[in-house]
């Protein structure tokens, strides 16, 4: 039975890189996992990356990126799914190789952020623009929305949202290409600038620069190439209402729970087996909210259970060891690629000081939007 | 030896808090204190303008250089807010203080830096033989834009020094300048507000070229930050020039007597070189002093002013900074601050 494996990953630092351009850091991320895989060619490549049209006025980059990577000629083409793009791009290159119609397909997402546009007015597109955006909210307004309903029916506090932001940057400061690598404390977060009440400036992931690429192969072709075979155990996707206001509860995130039970489904597992996680912090209060919707604890726990440490690197169940997107960065289209990066280096056992011993299946949760679409792996170490 | 042998300064009698521009906007005022390290601005009068401070300034400076103005061979003003487009501010100054007609005049502009570009080129004027006096001065009215963060610092004043070989009150030692083709701030012709690149205006803009120009003066002349007793940096904010002296290996207190933004606001051409005339008038003969312009565009200029005896002599024959900026404060509050600076629409 044919079944597909990452062969490869490469990434770039992320951060406010002013010295480099949306395609020179693709090309610096994509040569690095096809070294990293060793293959002397790829069949096709995805590019998730949400507005490089906005940010840079840049379209049409599946072609530009082919053609500066000297491949010029291979298919080709850009994906898009807000904040999950990166993800989409990977779930594309997945089911091309499980077709049969390709061997070897590198999903690569890319966002470069910091070139003067206003990013909170290019990240609003992803909302819906009749009902949401043209009223005047921005997603740190929707994300609030969510974190008072939360706050409101379970009693999450503020304390313990700000915890999230305190583990992930201890964890970033573990990690060499993290955009963020200071420790920050719980009254960090609690007196940062208000941006949308309750949500503060260290409850919001950054503006940030990077791309992050991987290689999806055969498992066979993994094993002939000599690298760690981390099989694609389950590329799930799943979307829901766009618009906040047509959800029936503020408190949930339902592309998450439907993308997760069908990953586990696929997987044929469920979320006690997993090793470790990374998932889509864009606002303190989604990863709270996705750590139930995947059902790593009872609805309305996931505060207690970040404030207890029960995600720590040091905890039962590890959650955004690479320090999420709050640490790390979000360089919106490269995010989801960057948390298969992340996962993959913990199942070959290759996250240095960030390693969780023995992990030998992760998932990545990625998101776009206030959570209208969600693509979830399961990554699985086989040899 | 080739230095400053007058130097003086003027700012507007005006002030707006800053608290009292956050309430305007409705943001809260301690996080922009905090983040920017400004407290209030000048503001200049209805009947000042750029020409008007560098003509105060100037005369302070002739009144501690102690000689007789027209012996001043050239004056350069270095502005981004000259009253007009095609007419110079500096042909208003000479008549005004009795300098000329024999003297050459220029306007320069670079953004903030066009009060130190006058400087350099006053002093090497006088550095060449070509005359014994030269005048440059830096001063500005720059405006910010409503609800924009450059409101809460855009503000108006300036510095003048003469520059001559003899009665040098400050050396120049040496001088490096950095420049390259890095747009972080601009304004078109006919627009009334600049744009600038938000967070680039950071690393890639100001630290750049202040870093690379203080470096490089320091590798040129083979010192080191212990050679210094002072530090004066362009001050866009409070910010800045406290990161930048951190980072260069300068004490807080070294930079103490120049950092004047605090209580004026970016005097933009005037900036550093206001921070120039207040570290003159703490400053102790032998003592040395970094100086370091930054301009959008973008370019720093660095100078080593190393004291001499002279300023002793020289220093109370005008008002210091200090006195300039504490002797009278009339705060206003918003409302009348944007019909002094013009951004009511009126029907006329």
């Amino acid at each position: 039975m044919r079944e597909a494996a990452i062969a490869g990953i490469g990434m770039t630092d992320f951060g406010e890189l002013w010295d480099a351009s949306l395609r020179q850091m693709f090309t610096e991320a994509a040569v690095a996992a096809i070294e990293d895989a060793g293959v002397d060619h790829i069949d096709s490549m995805y590019v998730g990356s949400m507005t490089p049209g906005l940010f840079v006025h840049q379209e049409h980059i599946g072609a530009l990126l082919a053609d500066y990577l000297g491949m010029a000629g291979i298919p080709a083409g850009r994906v898009e799914s807000a904040c999950a793009s990166g993800g989409l791009a990977l779930r594309m290159a997945v089911l091309e190789v499980l077709s049969g119609a390709s061997e070897v397909v590198l999903a690569g997402g890319v966002e470069k952020m910091t070139d003067g546009v206003d990013a909170t007015d290019a990240l609003a597109t992803a909302a819906d623009q009749e009902y949401e955006a043209f009223e005047g909210i921005t997603f740190p307004g929707l994300y609030a929305l969510m974190a008072r309903a939360h706050m409101e029916k379970y009693g999450t506090t503020r304390e313990q949202m700000a915890d999230v932001a305190v583990k992930n940057h201890t964890n970033g400061m573990l990690n060499p290409r993290a955009h963020f690598r200071r420790p920050i404390e719980r009254a960090d977060v609690l007196t940062s600038n208000l941006v949308a009440e309750p949500l503060r400036l260290l409850d919001c992931s950054p503006i940030t620069d990077g791309a992050a690429a991987a290689i999806v192969t055969t498992t066979e072709r993994a094993r002939e190439l000599g690298v760690p075979v981390i099989r694609v155990r389950a590329s799930a996707m799943a979307t829901a209402s766009l618009a906040l206001h047509d959800r029936q509860d503020l408190t949930t995130i339902p592309s998450v729970g439907r993308a997760a039970g069908r990953a586990f489904e696929e997987a044929d597992m469920g979320p006690d087996d997993l090793d470790v996680l990374e998932v889509h912090d864009c606002f303190t209060i989604a990863e709270l909210v996705v750590m139930e919707e995947i059902g790593l604890v009872e609805p309305g726990k996931s505060g207690e259970a970040v404030s207890s440490g029960l995600t720590a690197l040091d905890g039962k169940l590890p959650v955004n060891t690479s320090g999420g997107l709050k640490s790390k960065g979000h360089p919106v289209g490269a995010s989801g690629i960057a948390q298969i990066f992340e996962i993959v280096e913990q199942l070959r056992g290759d996250a240095g000081d960030r390693q969780v011993e023995g992990a030998r299946i992760g998932m990545a949760q990625n998101m776009g939007g206030s959570g209208a679409s969600c693509v979830a792996h399961i990554l699985e170490a086989i040899s | 030896m080739v230095g400053i042998v007058g130097y003086g300064s003027y700012v507007p009698s005006f002030r707006i808090k800053v608290e009292d521009i956050a309430h305007q906007w409705g943001e809260e005022p301690e996080p922009v204190k905090n983040g920017l390290i400004v407290y209030e601005k000048t503001v200049p009068g209805r009947d000042e303008d750029t020409i008007t401070i560098s003509v105060q300034a100037a005369r302070y400076a002739i009144q501690r250089a102690g000689i007789d103005p027209a012996l001043i061979g050239a004056v350069y003003i270095g502005s981004e807010s000259h009253p007009y487009a095609v007419k110079p501010s500096g042909t208003v100054l000479i008549d005004a203080l009795g300098i000329g007609p024999d003297v050459h005049v220029a306007d320069y502009e670079f953004a903030c830096k066009a009060g130190t570009e006058a400087m350099y080129v006053a002093m090497n004027h006088v550095r060449s033989g070509e005359m014994p006096y030269a005048m440059g001065i830096g001063a500005d009215t720059s405006q910010g834009a409503p609800g924009d963060a450059l409101e809460y610092t855009a503000s108006a004043g300036g510095s003048a020094f003469v520059m001559g070989s003899e009665g040098v009150v400050a050396e120049c030692e040496a001088t490096f300048s950095y420049t390259s083709d890095t747009a972080d701030f601009w304004r078109r012709e006919g627009r009334e507000y600049p744009m600038h690149g938000g967070r680039f205006t950071g690393e890639p803009a100001y630290f750049r070229h202040v870093l690379g120009a203080a470096r490089g003066l320091m590798e040129r002349t083979g010192s080191a930050v212990d050679d210094f007793d002072w530090g004066v940096f362009h001050m866009p904010n409070g910010k800045f020039p406290l990161r930048a002296a951190t980072k260069l290996g300068f004490s807080k207190e070294q930079i103490e007597p120049g950092w004047v933004v605090r209580w004026i606001g970016n005097t933009y051409s005037g900036s550093s070189p206001c921070g120039l005339s207040a570290t003159l008038d703490a400053a102790a003969p032998g003592d040395r002093i970094l100086m370091v312009s930054f301009g959008s565009g973008a370019g720093s200029d660095a100078f080593i002013w190393k004291v001499t005896d002279q300023i002793e002599e020289v220093r109370d024959r005008a008002p210091r900074f200090k006195d300039l900026v504490e002797r009278r404060k009339t705060y206003l509050d918003y409302g009348r601050y944007a019909s002094f600076r013009r951004k009511i629409l009126m029907n006329d």
